[in-house]
């Protein structure tokens, strides 16, 4: 029986998958509507569980499907959904182009080092650090690599065509300027490149059998799946060309077995066989599991540790919420320094606790943020927190009217929340240094941070001179940042933004309709 | 040296709207007599009208767009797009009024019509909700981004103060025409925005200005590239908490529109308009005495109009 179509369905679906998920990432100029962003994400494992966890709600269900369909099939998400795994693919499939790699052969698992590095991943979420989940998540680790690196890439070459365009008098496209960022940010999304090209490159499925929590947990799901790779003992030659194209190297010719809990279905042994001895079928006989330890460490080590992180997850999410363990930002040792005692999460993440400890850095909002007002912290939030995006008012700020993050989270970290509910959603507050203000050091106009001033939480007021001087009330202050952005001092702003660790409410701006008659006549 | 000659033109063109002052002034004579009809009027003054209607009118007593626009010249006009905010709340210039000015460009030849501006908060959002795009889509024209710095070329301002030197976006650079097109509103920091302030959204670099003695920035660069033809937008006034707003309650409808080719002229009149003295705006006053044009508005040949 042919099993092309099976494969080539698999590697279509995968191809659909990964040009969907690295165009959202890649969407500089944000052509791609929040709902197609949440049907896109839907099925992606960790995002969607995390989810689940804070809302309860099936709308974050896409993990379940993807259990249902693991116990049905194997490892479909690392074949098809899992952006990482398809681009780990590309790369093995070069690899054996350009000869580092041509065959791959049968390696024993490492069922201990595997679920180890699980176990101390969910521990460490559970306790209070979400790193881990952040460094090893293979959705979040594909979307860093793609909007660190893949981002900066379509806009150069944007704006290249632009150039062309616009010297011809085509105006289709726009030229998009590149955010000044920091370096340090990209250390993760090179290092994943780096390492995922040489393991890849070397070892086919390595990382997603040894290293992904993903992987891991799919895995135990994989072992019992309905749906299994098993030989035709009588027709099978041991010719191990089955075993050469896996690339998760979990064929064992000798014992004629599958290591299922390593297997990612991607079919390709299926296609390679020539005596027609390798079936994808139902399979209810537990022979050809490769685990024929009756018990396997791991799996225990696992499952206790699983059960007690989740005993406490309550506790310590409530503990969290209320921010506490949050770090203030350094002071700067000067005259009048700008005093931050908080970052600035942003809108709909409800508290900086909330939002650190849901947060996988993925940097999807990063991406389609309009303004570039998120980026990726360093240590803003503390280096648990390092990737974690936070509101960069040196960068820019928060549109008044946008909620676009809070639409496109798949992780809940941000929650999703009306246009009206954000006018009011106060995430930090302002702060007036008068010292530092040009109108008070030179006594010349500006009102640059009113003028910004959504709310007018900071207004100008007569000053000497026929001058204005800004005055504010941080009751209506919803912490967008304009004004800190928008001040001209330097290096100290004279009006800057304090983060709120537990987000507030911010009053409504008062404002009684103005009188108005019109005037017969011209006033000149 | 393309770029070389514009600047030479915009230099040029500093001169020419310095000597432009000395010109009006003869108009004294005939202010309010009307002995010559085809006299050209300093600034015409039209209201109790839909924006369009009140330009198709005030352009008419001007002798029509052609003594503007040529044959096959290109076009920038510059409307206010500096906010995320609905035509409603006064913060962007009116779109029909830009619509308007757009059409009566191509009648009058135009090859081509840009409109841009370096708005203040996000600027996608801002063509779109502001609903100039539409509009100038609808004309026929092109929107152009000024939210990139590569768009912006450096020049020297010699004569100035304050800003020695900035970068201006180079469809100003480029086009044979220029067309401010301001909204009239309440300023926190500059008292009021009429025209010359609204040459800040041609510019990269605000924040040097607002740094550096903002009334006298505005008046330095005013003198750089006197637009061809004002036209301030004073349909729906912003009345408090400009230039942003913060709702439609900072609103009125004023229903009046003014159009001069001399931006101290229009900021004059717009001060009538908005109640304040044009001399208690700094920038008003430093552009008179600098010669970039007259506020004494009782000195020009004013034609008002009620549609």
């Amino acid at each position: 029986m042919s099993y092309k179509w099976l494969k080539w369905t698999r590697v279509l679906i995968a191809l659909i998958f990964f040009l969907f998920t690295t165009l959202i990432f890649i969407d500089f100029r944000g052509i791609i509507s929040e709902d197609r962003i949440t049907r896109i994400l839907w099925l992606q494992f960790t995002p969607s569980l995390l989810k689940f966890i804070t809302l309860f709600s099936l709308s974050a269900a896409g993990f379940i499907i993807i259990l249902v369909l693991t116990s049905l099939f194997g490892r479909v998400y690392c074949a098809s959904v899992c952006p990482l795994g398809i681009f780990q693919d590309f790369i093995i499939r070069a690899g054996k182009l350009l000869k580092v790699r041509k065959r791959f052969r049968y390696r024993k698992p490492a069922f201990i080092l595997r679920n180890t590095i699980l176990v101390v991943i969910i521990l460490s979420a559970f306790t209070g650090s979400i790193i881990l989940v952040n460094i090893f998540d293979p959705y979040s680790l594909y979307g860093k690599f793609a909007n660190g690196l893949l981002r900066p890439v379509a806009i150069g070459i944007n704006n290249i065509l632009t150039g062309a365009l616009e010297a011809r008098g085509h105006y289709y496209l726009y030229h998009v300027d590149i955010l000044p960022f920091s370096f340090i940010t990209l250390i993760i999304p090179v290092l994943t490149l780096l390492t995922l090209i040489i393991m890849a490159g070397k070892f086919g499925r390595l990382f997603c059998n040894t290293i992904c929590p993903v992987g891991t947990i799919l895995g135990w799901v994989s072992k019992k799946a309905l749906f299994r790779i098993s030989f035709d003992t009588g027709k099978c030659t041991k010719c191990g060309k089955c075993s050469f194209a896996c690339k998760s190297e979990c064929m064992n010719i000798k014992d004629l077995t599958v290591d299922y809990s390593r297997c990612v279905a991607c079919f390709n042994c299926l296609t390679v066989c020539e005596d027609a001895a390798i079936d994808y079928r139902i399979t209810w006989s537990r022979k050809n599991n490769s685990s024929k330890n009756g018990h396997d460490p791991g799996k225990r080590a696992f499952l206790a540790t699983s059960l007690g992180g989740i005993a406490v997850l309550a506790g310590i999410k409530e503990s969290l919420a209320a921010g506490k363990d949050i770090t203030p930002l350094n002071k700067r040792p000067t005259e009048i320094p700008e005093i931050k005692n908080y970052p600035v999460s942003p809108p709909g993440s409800l508290s900086i606790g909330h939002f650190t400890s849901l947060c996988t850095a993925c940097q999807l909002c990063v991406g389609q943020c309009p303004t570039g007002v998120l980026q990726p912290s360093l240590n803003q939030y503390g280096w648990s927190g390092y990737m974690q995006p936070f509101m960069d008012f040196d960068t820019n700020y928060c549109n008044y009217d946008c909620v676009k993050c809070s639409n496109v989270c798949p992780t809940g970290a941000i929650l999703s929340i009306t246009e009206e509910a954000k006018r009011s959603t106060q995430i930090g507050k302002v702060v007036l240094e008068i010292k530092n203000c040009v109108v008070y050091t030179e006594n010349t106009a500006c009102g640059s941070c009113s003028e910004h001033c959504p709310t007018q939480a900071v207004r100008m007021v007569p000053y000497i001179n026929n001058l204005t001087i800004p005055e504010v009330d941080e009751t209506i202050c919803v912490g967008c940042g304009a004004c800190e952005y928008a001040c001209p001092v330097h290096p100290f702003k004279a009006i800057y933004v304090d983060g709120n660790p537990v987000h507030e409410i911010a009053k409504s701006p008062a404002g009684d309709s103005l009188e108005y008659t019109e005037t017969e006549d011209f006033p000149f | 040296m393309k770029r070389r000659d514009f600047l030479k033109k915009g230099v040029g063109a500093g001169f020419v709207a310095g000597t432009a002052f000395t010109v009006s002034s003869s108009n004294k004579l005939f202010a309010g007599m009307n002995l010559l009809p085809e006299e050209p009027y300093d600034l015409v003054a039209i209201r109790g009208g839909e924006p369009d209607v009140m330009f198709d009118r005030g352009i008419e007593e001007l002798g029509g767009m052609r003594q503007f626009v040529k044959e096959g010249q290109t076009v920038v006009v510059k409307p206010n797009i500096g906010w995320d905010a609905v035509p409603e709340r006064g913060a962007n210039t009116n779109p029909l009024l830009v619509k308007r000015i757009v059409q009566h460009c191509f009648n009058a030849g135009a090859a081509q019509v840009y409109v841009f501006d370096n708005t203040c908060n996000e600027w996608t959002k801002c063509y779109a909700n502001s609903g100039i795009e539409q509009a100038v889509k609808d004309a026929g024209g092109t929107m152009f981004t000024g939210s990139s710095e590569r768009y912006y070329q450096e020049v020297e301002l010699p004569w100035a103060k304050s800003l020695k030197m900035t970068k201006v976006h180079e469809l100003i650079l480029k086009s044979d025409v220029f067309i401010n097109v301001p909204v009239l509103k309440h300023h926190g920091g500059a008292n009021i925005t009429i025209t010359m302030k609204n040459l800040m959204g041609i510019v990269w670099d605000r924040k040097y200005w607002h740094a550096n003695d903002l009334h006298q920035c505005i008046a330095d660069f005013a003198a750089f590239r006197k637009p061809d033809l004002n036209i301030v937008d004073a349909y729906r006034v912003m009345k408090r908490n400009g230039p942003r707003g913060v709702s439609v309650d900072d609103v009125v409808l004023m229903r009046n529109q003014i159009i001069s080719t001399d931006m101290v002229a229009a900021d004059a009149a717009g001060c009538k308009l908005f109640g304040i003295e044009p001399l208690s705006v700094k920038h008003i006053k430093l552009g008179g005495q600098s010669g970039i044009g007259n506020y004494d508005l009782e000195s020009l040949n004013i034609s008002r109009i009620s549609v």
